[in-house]
């Protein structure tokens, strides 16, 4: 497996640099914003992997606690398959809102299982936990980017640096709190049940998100803000290129995280190798 | 114009910052590694 | 059932014989409007639309010094030890202890509410009795969760800040919802009705989750 990081990593650089290139020169230059939004093409890939990070941690974190007692397990697993199901359902039945493709619902709800299936194989018992702290920590690095890089997109376009109302940088910056919460919650912990205490808060975060999201979305209703990020249909090459680089993130968040377990593997096993010879040491005094 | 630089240049000085904290504490487990090591 | 009103019952009485957590809550909740008085001039035409937030700002500040002492006396005692040994239902105890912060806040806004309506001119323009729905739901989402959040602060170190850096990013939502259905309320503007719904919701959600997972962290050991 160490060999392919070195190779991975050069082409994750090659995939960065083609695509800084086609955001910075290839884009086409908007007709209203001009060159700052190229910003857009750091900021929504920023976002799209944070968020996905986001929802990893969500889902190891519900392994972790499932894991427990077995019958829970079974349980969370034939509930993943209804959610799965009743979203594939639903896309076809139910009436969407605009420019929502059928297929694209469908497809996420059974990526949704399939990544939830997939976690469970890759990452058995303790690793689960592992894989929590590495996703949020590197969601949490991108998230970061996602909130400076938005007011500075905002100011020179809209000529404000935040809007309350802006119901995707104001869910983010919550999504952003509670994983800050978090990570300070499994530093902060002293004793075993770190991983069940940080499991715990992680549901309620993924409980809370769409809390926020609504009751951003009716105050906006109510007190019309400026939309940062515009809505819209998007020019398909310029499509292109928010694609390319939100690929070439993704590989880099990929390496990030990797590297990121490695540690945190190794960091382990130092703790539990150090535990040991304390033990001895009482042990023979 | 210099919001855009500045964004990009944030954004890559965030993620070689991060990178340099996961060098830096694997090099500090490295040496921990080693005194363990030692002293058994 | 009985666990719950003997629980709730034996808090109740022990803070009203010392009452020294009270009567320097109490202090504090009237401290807290006299600065929120110095620091945003009253004037009456701004002050209908910022009062909402202030208010709620206040009581969020005094529930989290009451939350932060929910479980002190538990764990002074050990008696947290004795609650994972014995057959009660763990749930028993985050009811009695959640209703007992909840009164406990209710009779720290009873106070204050008051008290800003003095210092700040305050008349309410739209529909006043839908305060009173307003208040109970809101003061029950920041206390379900801070009572939640206090236990699981409990085996971290800096456990006193470690609660409200929990509870402020999650409650965030009731904030938004109780800050802006009594700005409507005072205002007379719009209608609170979604907030209220909202706060609803948010309550049924987070008691449900706090129900479910209580047990799971108070045998982490």
């Amino acid at each position: 497996m160490k060999k392919i990081f070195p190779i991975l990593g050069i082409i994750t650089l090659a995939l960065l640099s083609y695509a800084l290139y086609e955001a910075l020169v290839a884009a086409p230059t908007e007709r209203t914003m001009g060159d700052v939004q190229r910003i857009f093409y750091y900021h929504v890939p920023s976002a799209w992997t944070a968020f996905l990070l986001f929802f990893l941690n969500f889902v190891a974190s519900i392994q972790y606690l499932v894991r427990r007692k077995p019958g829970a397990d079974r349980v969370a697993n034939w509930i993943v398959l209804a959610i799965a199901a009743a979203t594939c359902i639903a896309a076809y039945v139910v009436p969407l809102p605009e420019g929502v493709e059928k297929s694209s619902v469908a497809t996420t709800g059974i990526a949704i299982a399939g990544i939830y299936f997939l976690i469970r194989k890759l990452f058995p018992g303790e690793r689960a936990d592992i894989l929590a702290v590495v996703t949020a920590e590197v969601g949490v690095v991108f998230c970061t980017i996602v909130l400076i890089t938005g007011p500075l997109w905002a100011r020179p376009v809209w000529g404000i640096w935040w809007a309350p109302g802006d119901i995707r940088l104001t869910s983010t910056l919550v999504l952003w709190l509670i994983y800050i919460a978090y990570l300070m919650l499994r530093k902060f912990s002293s004793g075993g049940n770190t991983a069940l205490i940080a499991a715990v808060l992680a549901v309620f975060g993924a409980l809370d998100v769409p809390l926020v999201y609504f009751s951003i979305w009716f105050f906006r209703t109510q007190h019309p803000q400026p939309v940062i990020g515009g809505g819209g249909s998007i020019d398909p090459r310029m499509m292109q290129v928010l694609l390319i680089n939100w690929l070439a993130f993704m590989c880099f968040a990929y390496l990030v995280s990797w590297s990121r377990f490695r540690l945190e593997v190794l960091k382990r096993d130092v703790e539990q190798a150090q535990g040991l010879q304390e033990l001895m040491e009482t042990r023979a005094r | 114009m210099n919001f855009l630089y500045a964004a990009y240049a944030v954004t890559w000085i965030i993620h070689i910052g991060y990178l340099t904290t996961l060098v830096r504490r694997y090099s500090r487990l490295k040496k921990e590694i080693k005194e363990l090591n030692r002293s058994q | 059932m009985s666990v719950t009103r003997a629980t709730l019952i034996k808090d109740l009485r022990l803070e009203w014989r010392s009452k020294d957590a009270i009567n320097s809550m109490l202090f504090f909740s009237l401290l807290v409007v006299v600065v929120f008085s110095f620091s945003f001039d009253p004037i009456a035409e701004e002050s209908r639309r910022i009062a909402g937030g202030l208010i709620w700002v206040a009581f969020l500040f005094a529930s989290v010094v009451a939350l932060n002492q929910t479980w002190a006396r538990e764990l002074r005692n050990q008696v947290l030890d004795a609650y994972r040994v014995s057959p009660a239902p763990a749930n028993s105890l985050f009811i009695a202890k959640a209703l007992g912060n909840f009164i406990f806040v209710c009779v720290l806004e009873a106070v204050m509410a008051p008290l800003f309506v003095v210092f700040y001119n305050l008349r309410a323009l739209g529909p006043a009795y839908q305060l009173l729905i307003v208040a109970p739901l809101g003061t029950w989402a920041l206390v379900v969760n801070g009572t939640f959040f206090a236990a699981l602060s409990i085996r971290t170190r800096a456990r006193e800040i470690m609660l409200p850096l929990l509870l402020f990013p999650i409650s965030i939502p009731a904030i938004l919802g109780m800050v802006s259905a009594t700005t409507a309320i005072l205002s007379g503007e719009n209608s609170a009705r979604f907030y209220i719904v909202l706060l609803a919701v948010y309550d049924v959600v987070f008691t449900i989750a706090c129900l479910a997972l209580f047990e799971t962290i108070l045998h982490a050991e």
